[in-house]
């Protein structure tokens, strides 16, 4: 067979033509399989090996290595560059043409399934149900499920690229109101299936006549009839029990009831399928009992209702079941309508309908009913100025049906109102301190200012009046002057008081003369407001000191008063002055003052809210022994939660945030305070009486009862005791430490060794002692504990000196003559005092212990304790001598005597001293003062019948006596 | 009222509410082993004495820094608890006899484990002596009152050492204190007796004038006996404050000293510090017996909880006071408080 080139159009030529047959060639040899090669497109041998791989050449001569010999990847991990973990996947060891067309791994777009669409394809799984049901075994499209084709078919996909779509039934196009088929039969089969169909169906239903006329509508789907023979023995339309609803308990679970209610097909449509959230697993449903981990046994007793069944010819309302509660509004108004215009009774125009809304029918309320009396006439009621009303009659006013005259229009609202206004309004007071910022600017400051301002007033405002920096500023340009002068004077003066009091002036002074102190103008603190002549003098005093006057403390005190007042307010003056020391400006403007007027004073403390009636009404009661309701008080305490709880007791006051007494704040920096505190030594350097028990009872400082200052004095008790039960809360806080430091409260506690301490301390900043004694020696009252030290000591000596008189008498015989002579109960004799001062008296002879006993209980207060038998004996009158004993006790006693013998004689040394200061101080004192003075030295002549048993002498009256006795001695 | 001597013999004690029927009574208080005081000097004074709840036993504390715990009975030293550093004040008795709190010079208030003797706690805080000491009706709490004024309750339930509560509303030292069922009452040396009634969440404080040394509840709970240094015991009904007797004749001016009730409310009896104890008739205020105990000072004296049985505490001596009222079989026990 020869081809020419000619020929060549005419065949088609398939496949490689064998060559020409020459004759006279030899025949060749045929190439060995081992030496046929296969090129690739490019050329390149291709190499066959094994079948496996279709011959394909894999690498250098089927090695991982190249040409060049095998270079793995050299592992690389630095600090920088950390290696990665290396995933080697299959690719990686592929050549290209392993992942080409014919490759093992080929690159080529294809579809997946992950991107197809996510609509269901319902149909089948329809059909998948119908059969699933019907199958031998029901529920066997598991397997199918398993082995489902990855793929939807061709025809599936030949439909899809035609045009169809999901859930649309085959065939041509058309109009709305062909497509009105149901498919009813379906749904109420399947329900559960094929919601989604469902409602888009029925939805474009009813969007028809929105539609317009050229647009056409893809056909219904069918569902396909299910044409599989029945092969079982079960009834028609039996269905065995669902496994797959069974065992799932998933929606399928609807189909075990034979007869769906719609609600429950509706609920089952919009996935609402109560029963299957709550059983998660588990044999259930009708027929089966409960199991031991079911929640309720609702469903395992069939109950069929007559619901169920339709009770009207003619079937439901079309779509009924299917829009369920998100039926379109539209749709069920429709309907209503027209049963409402058949409804209407009237006739009805045409081309109205009945209005849809009915009309809102406004309420209207009849006029109120007028009162018989009522007239029609305003009364205007008299204009009240609310300033001059107190707030509750304003308020009270304004409750009422007349107006006050500030709420007028023409006032303005409230808004209206400045704060000064509204202050009046409510009624509050007026803040004290600095009101406006002039008040803190420097004088010459302001001065500049009004200056500039003044041209512009002038005209307008009349005489102006000075503001008190002002004048301030004019009196000092005075008192500068004149301090120079007086400069030489008040050294002279200065030099009395120790350097200390000095200095403490000095520092006054330099404090409040500073131009910060000029700025503030309210002084708000005022410790001696219970005395208005006491406080007038102390404003005085600042005063001065803000003028830079040096000796303004000499100029502010009373002339007319004794000099030991006048020491004292001095130093009271000068503490307080140092107290209050008036703020920078700077810093006080930023401070605001608080609203709350307990809140004003700002140095408060918490006192206990109740106190205690008079104290002299209840002694009198208890004199007249009409205990009751005199001498009782009652107050509101809280106790601890805690503690209500251990004794088994509601708590009175649950939710109350304190415990004790309910506590007030009140003011803490009286000046008594601190003076009481650090003059405490001097009271306490007085050793205790021996023979009086030191039991103070009441804790008052002695201030309260001593007579030396007077009712000035008494008038201050409340600040002492104020302080004193501060001194007692910090305390008991601090525990013990506190306790002795705390002033007049626990003199005796307080040990010898750190009185001495503080004695001498004391000694620097007090005057000198013979004022104290000149003092005290001379003020008409003497039963002050700090005077007590005078009284022992006169006691001791009037003794003593008894004793030398009376030769050889026993000392215990004298204690007892003491004792006995002891009339009265103490409390006829001295009804006015202070209960301890009662106590002290008649204790104090009575039980009239030894030195020794005294040294002993030296730290006690109250009642002693028992003693030990050994004492009692010694005291005791009965002659009961254990007598070793006794014995031992007498020298004992003797040798103190001994030693205290020669103390006394210091002590009347200085008391001879004391007398003639005594004298002098008297001869000082004012008319006033002397006649005071005598009225209470003859209150105590009086008393001193009583008194020298009573133990409640003068220290006065001991001194006379003892003088006398002293006289005799010496003649 | 007035019975004859005759028909007194058969009264018992538990009903003899009539003068007449104590004098009897009283006049079988004997003290019968006298022979067994020791000289006193050189053993420390029993300061406090109670009997314990139910009667059975008896704890006294003295200056010899212990407790002793006695069988009443028998008259038997049972335990000594030491561990105070001063004198010890005052004592009490848990309810159940399970434990014991002391209170000391040394301002501290011990809680005591009875069985073992231990300190089961010590609780710090006064700021002076603590003069009594008191468990509550269940011993949850220890309530002392101390010579600074305080009375802290403690709490014997928790491990916190601090007091529950610091009662400061006196103005001196707490002398005495007695705990009903919700009522806290405290005599202070101010002169005031205090009734904390924790029920109302009220304080009445009532004003005696004279430093008081021992306060009592009655045992039905109605008034309050208060001793106080003016040497008057004084009988307060305890909701008004009024004074419903007024016992007088004794002596009590320097030293703490005790008054008591007798169980069945119907005497009145108090120390004196001229050796006797005195004996009123409640009702009639009238002296019905004047006890020598001793020469020296009568320092305590508590009355048995149920039956007529009297203690006193002199010179280092604790006496048991009975009375039988139909033969001598008197059971008077002496106990002596030695040095431990």
């Amino acid at each position: 067979m020869a081809s020419d080139s000619d020929s060549d159009g005419d065949f088609v030529t398939f496949g490689t033509p064998l060559e020409p047959l020459e004759e006279d060639e030899p025949l060749r040899k045929p190439v060995p399989l081992y030496e046929q090669t296969v090129k690739d497109e490019k050329g390149r041998y291709q190499r066959f090996h094994g079948a496996f791989t279709g011959g394909f050449s894999a690498g250098y001569f089927n090695t991982v290595g190249t040409k060049e010999g095998w270079t793995p990847a050299t592992f690389v991990s630095s600090r920088q560059q950390k290696a990665g973990r290396q995933n080697a996947r299959p690719e990686d060891f592929m050549d290209e043409e392993d992942l080409g067309d014919h490759g093992i791994a080929p690159r080529q777009i294809t579809t997946t399934a992950d991107f197809a669409s996510g609509r269901k394809d319902v149909i089948r799984d329809k059909a998948r149900a119908i059969t699933s049901l019907s199958a031998p075994i029901p529920g066997d499209t598991v397997l199918e499920d398993l082995v489902a084709p990855a793929r939807s078919s061709m025809g599936v996909e030949l439909l899809r690229k035609m045009g169809w779509k999901d859930g649309q039934g085959v065939g041509p196009r058309v109009k709305r109101r062909l497509c009105k088929q149901r498919a009813d039969s379906a749904t109420r089969a399947f329900g559960s299936a094929s919601p989604p169909n469902g409602s888009s169906e029925s939805q474009d239903e009813e969007d028809g006549e929105f539609v317009p006329e050229n647009v056409t509508f893809a056909p219904k789907d069918v569902t396909p009839i299910d044409f599989t023979p029945k092969v079982d023995l079960h009834g028609l339309g039996y269905r065995g029990l669902n496994p797959l609803a069974a065992l799932r308990g998933g929606p399928g679970a609807g189909h075990i009831n034979l007869f769906t209610m719609d609600s429950d097909r509706t609920n089952s449509l919009f996935g609402e399928d109560r029963k299957g959230q709550r059983r998660r697993g588990g044999v259930a449903g009708q027929g089966f009992g409960v199991g031991a981990m079911e929640d309720d046994d609702e469903d395992i007793y069939h109950r069929d209702i007559m619901s169920n069944y339709d009770t009207v010819l003619g079937g439901e309302e079309p779509g009924n079941g299917l829009y369920g509660w998100t039926a379109p509004q539209q749709y069920n108004r429709k309907k209503k309508d027209h049963s409402k215009d058949a409804a209407y009774l009237g006739k009805i125009l045409e081309g109205f309908t009945l209005a849809s809304d009915k009309l809102e029918t406004k309420t209207i309320f009849p006029p109120p009913n007028l009162p018989r009396d009522f007239r029609p006439v305003h009364y205007f009621r008299p204009v009240v100025d609310l300033s001059s009303v107190s707030p509750m009659v304003a308020q009270a006013l304004q409750t009422s049906r007349g107006h006050m005259a500030q709420e007028e229009p023409s006032k303005g609202g409230r808004h209206q109102l400045d704060s000064a206004q509204r202050r009046e309004l409510l009624g509050e007071a007026t803040l004290q301190g600095p009101s406006s910022v002039f008040d803190l600017l420097k004088v010459e400051d302001r001065e500049r200012l009004s200056s500039l301002r003044r041209p512009s007033s002038d005209t307008s405002s009349g005489p102006r009046q000075p503001t008190p920096g002002e004048a301030r500023a004019a009196v000092v340009a005075a008192g500068v002057a004149a301090a120079a002068a007086r400069a030489s004077a008040q050294k002279a003066l200065s030099s009395r008081f120790a350097p200390h009091a000095e200095q403490q002036q000095q520092e006054a002074l330099s404090v409040w003369s500073g131009p910060t102190a000029q700025a503030q103008t309210g002084q708000t603190f005022k410790p001696f407001e219970r005395t208005p002549h006491k406080q007038a003098r102390y404003d005085l005093y600042i005063d001065q000191l803000k003028q830079g006057d040096r000796d303004a403390l000499e100029l502010s005190l009373d002339p007319t008063m004794t000099e030991w007042e006048r020491g004292r307010e001095r130093d009271e003056f000068v503490r307080a002055a140092l107290l209050y020391k008036p703020s920078s400006s700077s810093l006080s403007c930023r401070f605001t003052r608080g609203k709350q007027d307990d809140g004003v004073e700002a140095d408060t403390v918490e006192v206990t809210r109740d106190q205690e009636n008079d104290v002299d009404d209840k002694q009198a009661a208890v004199k007249m022994k009409m205990f009751g309701k005199l001498t009782r008080d009652t107050f509101e305490w809280h106790p601890d939660n805690l503690l209500c709880k251990r004794f088994n007791i509601p708590d009175p006051y649950p939710g109350s945030g304190f415990v004790g007494m309910p506590k007030v704040k009140r003011d803490k920096f009286s000046v008594f305070n601190f003076l009481t505190v650090s003059e405490s030594p001097t009271a306490s350097a007085s050793p205790a009486p021996q023979g009086v028990k030191p039991s103070e009872p009441g804790k008052r400082s002695r201030w309260d009862v001593s007579g030396q200052a007077g009712d000035k004095e008494r008038k201050e008790k409340d600040p002492v005791s104020e302080f004193l039960s501060v001194a007692r809360i910090e305390a008991s806080g601090s525990g013990p430490e506190a306790s002795t430091t705390d002033g007049p409260t626990t003199d005796p506690t307080v040990e010898p060794d750190t009185e001495q301490k503080e004695e001498e301390e004391e000694e620097e900043s007090r005057p000198s002692m013979d004022l104290f004694k000149a003092i005290f020696a001379s003020s008409s009252d003497e039963k002050s504990s700090s005077s007590s030290e005078g009284e022992s000591e006169e006691e001791e000596e009037k003794e003593e000196g008894v004793r030398s008189k009376a030769g050889t008498g026993p000392q215990i015989s004298n204690q007892l003559n003491v004792n006995t002579t002891q009339p009265a109960p103490p409390v006829s004799t001295t009804p006015s005092q202070h209960p301890d001062i009662l106590f002290k008296t008649p204790s104090g002879p009575a039980a009239a212990p030894p030195p020794r006993d005294q040294e002993m209980e030296e730290e006690e207060f109250g009642p002693r304790l028992p003693p030990p038998s050994s004492t009692l004996t010694e005291r005791r009158p009965s002659p009961t001598p254990s007598a070793k004993d006794d014995k031992h006790k007498k020298k004992c006693k003797e040798k103190h005597k001994a030693k205290k013998h020669g103390k006394h004689k210091k002590d009347k040394k200085q008391k001879k001293k004391h007398k003639r200061h005594k004298h002098k101080g008297k001869q000082k004192k004012t008319k006033k003062e002397e006649s005071s003075d005598s009225s209470s030295e003859g209150s105590d002549g009086n008393g001193q019948e009583d008194g020298e048993e009573g133990g409640g002498v003068s220290t006065e009256e001991l001194l006379r006596r003892l003088k006398s006795i002293r006289g005799k001695n010496l003649q | 009222m007035v019975r004859t001597q005759t028909n007194t013999h058969t009264v018992r004690y538990d009903c003899c509410s009539t003068w007449s029927c104590l004098c009897i009574y009283i006049t079988r208080f004997r003290c019968f082993s006298s022979s067994h005081f020791l000289s006193t000097h050189l053993s420390p004074p029993p300061l406090s004495l109670s009997f314990s709840a139910d009667g059975n036993y008896l704890l006294s504390c003295g200056s010899d820094k212990s407790l002793k715990l006695w069988s009443v009975s028998r008259g038997t030293l049972l335990k000594t608890y030491s561990g105070h550093g001063y004198e010890v004040l005052d004592a009490d008795g848990s309810y159940d006899n399970s434990q014991l709190c002391s209170c000391s010079s040394d301002k501290t208030v011990i809680l005591w484990d009875v069985a073992t003797g231990q300190v089961t706690r010590k609780l710090r805080g006064h700021a002076g002596k603590v003069n009594c000491v008191q468990f509550n009706e269940e011993a949850t709490v220890i309530l002392s009152g101390s010579i600074d004024g305080t009375v802290r309750c403690w709490d014997t339930r928790s491990r916190k050492f601090d007091p529950i509560q610091i009662l400061d509303e006196a103005q001196d030292g707490v002398s005495s204190l007695k705990v009903s069922e919700h009522e806290l009452l405290t005599g202070s040396v101010d002169g005031r007796v205090r009734r904390y009634d924790l029920r109302m969440g009220q304080l009445h404080v009532d004003f005696i004038n004279s430093p008081i040394t021992c306060v009592c509840f009655s045992a039905d709970g109605q008034c309050t006996l208060t001793s106080s240094l003016d040497s008057t015991v004084r009988l307060l009904d305890k909701s008004t404050g009024e004074m419903l007797g007024e016992y007088t004749g004794h002596k009590m001016k320097g030293y703490k000293l005790d008054c008591c009730l007798s169980s069945k409310d119907t005497h009145v009896l108090s120390c004196s510090e001229d050796g006797h104890v005195y004996c009123w008739d409640l009702v009639e205020g009238s002296l019905m017996l004047k006890l020598p105990v001793g020469k020296a000072v009568v320092q305590s004296l508590s009355f048995h909880p149920s039956e007529t049985r009297l203690l006193t505490a002199m010179e280092g001596r604790v006496q048991v006071w009975g009375a039988e009222p139909e033969e001598t079989e008197e059971e008077v026990v002496v106990v002596q408080q030695e040095k431990a």
